[in-house]
């Protein structure tokens, strides 16, 4: 039954509808510039340098993108996420209605793909304008994106719906999220990294984002083959969905 | 459902968390079109009925049959025909008062512009017109609870549930929510509400239980209940002299019954002032006096020893 999902969904839209200005900074323009600043400053050097067989501006670009979707994901599944059972009690006031647990994972992760989707669609629009797209393969980085934000968001709420102390998100960052950023591939290659970093890239669901996001804009093959990594993501999201529902229903049982 | 089943009931009922007994086993109907209290202090086990009866905690024993249906298996079904005013608000601070209503009644699958409509009617209702189009962060507190009365009844449930509807409001405020209330038990709307104010539950309750300690411990209209557990008027004295308990030798025999609390004798009596009469014959001297018709209150702490609200 879709409609307690729906509902659920409705709702954070109805809250986007108000705080949409606030966001536009954090959630597009923030990565454009990021975007501009490391492509054509430090894609001087580097390709100057010419380690790479495309510009540095055509590499970072896919790269940026499932980072933005990375980021989005998680900054819209933790606070949001945590604050619902805590201070707003969101989903304690869902609980007392027909809308079920599912309804609550479903409906708030549907709202925050939404996030992910339009963001990347606007990132990818500023990658075509600035000519980074090569291949008839790049709408589909868009989807892409947005898979990475499930396979990000879903495990993320189930983090969230278990902590019981803010504290406890500054460790997400330092141990998931920007160790991810940084040597998953966004910036360099992964083959530069010593095997054990390389590994851990590979764990990692923004590498294989990483990867696919680059095949679709550049037109060039992946590490693994395309449906490894698609595969990779889904078990991501499907095992995130699975823990964020049970971890749901742990925290509003009592 | 047949018309004479009730719409609450509940037999043995049970809530335990861990080894903790919340609820100890409990026996209670209510039928509809009733107003039903729960009176008890802080911690004896009310919202913890209230959640089972809300479906949103299974009962770890005994059986509790809501609306007909069995809220483990039925939940949902059950929660759609129901109204709860939880203990602790939880509204979205974010949204204006009006999208908070609207947003809730999509819960239910209510469709968008009937949603706008109730959420109308219920705002006025609620007296928060003036209001309507301003986010919930900055209400006060007696507002928010209107609001979380109004979203209450968004789906225009057969039975609305409030937990402390009015716990933490000024005086004032207070006699807003009330108003509403018996607006709405007027209209026959049957309500369930717990509480330890027992002006309170003297003037919502048709019916009422007092717990403590996870138990029921008695049962009946206020009116019955003050029959049946005190006298019909107290007598209140303080001493100024020396410690209560000393007087506590001298004044029997006057009344019927005596009540030592840390601040004053109560003692419980037919008629007040023979007894207050009996005192001024024994050359007691209380530095104050009152005479008052007995409440719930006095019911309680000949019940459990204790007074209500600390
Ligand atoms: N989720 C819970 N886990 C453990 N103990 C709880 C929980 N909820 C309530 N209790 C305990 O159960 C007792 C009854 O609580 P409650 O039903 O909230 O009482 P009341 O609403 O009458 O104040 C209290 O001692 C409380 O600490
Ligand atoms: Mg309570």
């Amino acid at each position: 039954m879709i409609r307690p999902t729906y509902a659920v969904f409705e709702h954070q839209l109805v809250a986007y509808r108000r705080t949409w200005r606030g966001s536009v900074l954090s959630s597009f323009l923030l990565p454009v510039l990021f975007l501009l600043a490391m492509g054509f400053t430090v894609g001087g050097y580097v390709d100057r340098a010419g380690g790479l067989s495309v510009r540095y501006v055509d590499f970072i670009a896919p790269g940026l993108l499932a980072s933005t979707a990375l980021q989005i994901a998680v900054g819209e599944s933790t606070w949001p996420v945590y604050s619902g059972f805590k201070w707003h009690r969101m989903y304690h006031a869902m609980q007392a209605t027909p809308v079920r647990v599912t309804d609550m994972v479903r409906g708030h992760i549907g709202y925050v793909l939404l996030r992910v989707g339009l963001s990347a669609a606007g990132f990818l629009v500023v990658m075509g304008l600035f000519g980074t797209l090569h291949s008839a393969w790049a709408p589909a980085a868009l989807p892409v994106a947005v898979l990475v934000g499930l396979a990000t968001a879903a495990p993320v709420f189930a983090y969230s719906a278990s902590i019981s102390t803010e504290g406890l998100f500054a460790v997400l960052l330092r141990v998931a999220v920007i160790p991810m950023t940084l040597f998953a591939g966004v910036f360099f290659p992964v083959g530069s990294l010593p095997l054990w970093a390389r590994i851990l890239a590979y764990v990692s669901p923004l590498w294989h984002g990483v990867e696919l996001s680059r095949a679709a804009t550049l037109g060039t093959a992946t590490a693994w083959g395309v449906w490894a990594h698609l595969g990779y993501l889904a078990v991501w999201s499907v095992v995130g969905y699975l823990l964020a529902t049970h971890r749901f229903r742990r925290r509003l049982a009592d | 459902m047949s018309v004479a089943e009730p719409l609450i009931a509940a037999h043995g009922l049970v809530k335990r968390f861990g080894d903790f007994t919340a609820v100890a086993g409990i026996d209670l109907e209510v039928r509809a079109g009733e107003a039903f209290g729960f009176l008890g202090p802080n911690g004896a086990g009310k919202s913890s009925t209230m959640r089972m009866i809300g479906c949103v905690s299974p009962p770890t024993g005994g059986t509790l049959r809501v609306l007909g249906m069995d809220p483990v298996r039925a939940g949902s079904a059950i929660r759609a025909r129901l109204g709860v005013c939880p203990q602790q608000d939880s509204l979205d601070p974010e949204l204006t008062v009006r999208e908070n209503l609207i947003v809730y009644a999509r819960y239910f699958g209510i469709p968008r512009k009937v949603a706008r409509q109730r959420a109308d009617e219920l705002i006025e209702f609620v007296q928060l017109t003036e209001r309507a189009d301003d986010t919930v962060e900055p209400l006060s507190g007696g507002m928010k609870r209107r609001l979380t009365i109004a979203r209450a009844l968004v789906n225009e449930p057969a039975i609305v549930l409030l937990d402390e509807p009015t716990t933490g409001l000024d005086p004032q405020a207070r006699h807003l929510v009330w108003e509403r209330l018996f607006q709405l038990k007027q209209r026959g709307v049957t309500l369930v509400l717990t509480t330890h104010y027992m002006d309170e539950a003297e003037q919502l309750c048709d019916r009422l239980v007092v717990m403590d300690g996870g138990k029921i411990v008695a049962e009946g209209s206020p009116r019955q209940l003050i029959e049946r557990y005190s006298t019909r008027e107290v007598v209140e004295l303080r001493f100024a002299e020396a410690a209560l308990d000393t007087y506590v030798g001298k004044l029997e025999g006057i009344g019927e019954r005596l009540e030592l609390l840390p601040d004053r004798i109560l003692l419980y009596a037919a008629d007040g002032d023979l007894a207050v009469a009996a005192v001024a014959d024994r050359a007691l001297r209380p530095s104050s006096v009152l005479v008052r018709r007995s409440g719930l209150e006095d019911v309680f702490l000949h019940l459990t020893g204790r007074t209500l609200v600390d």
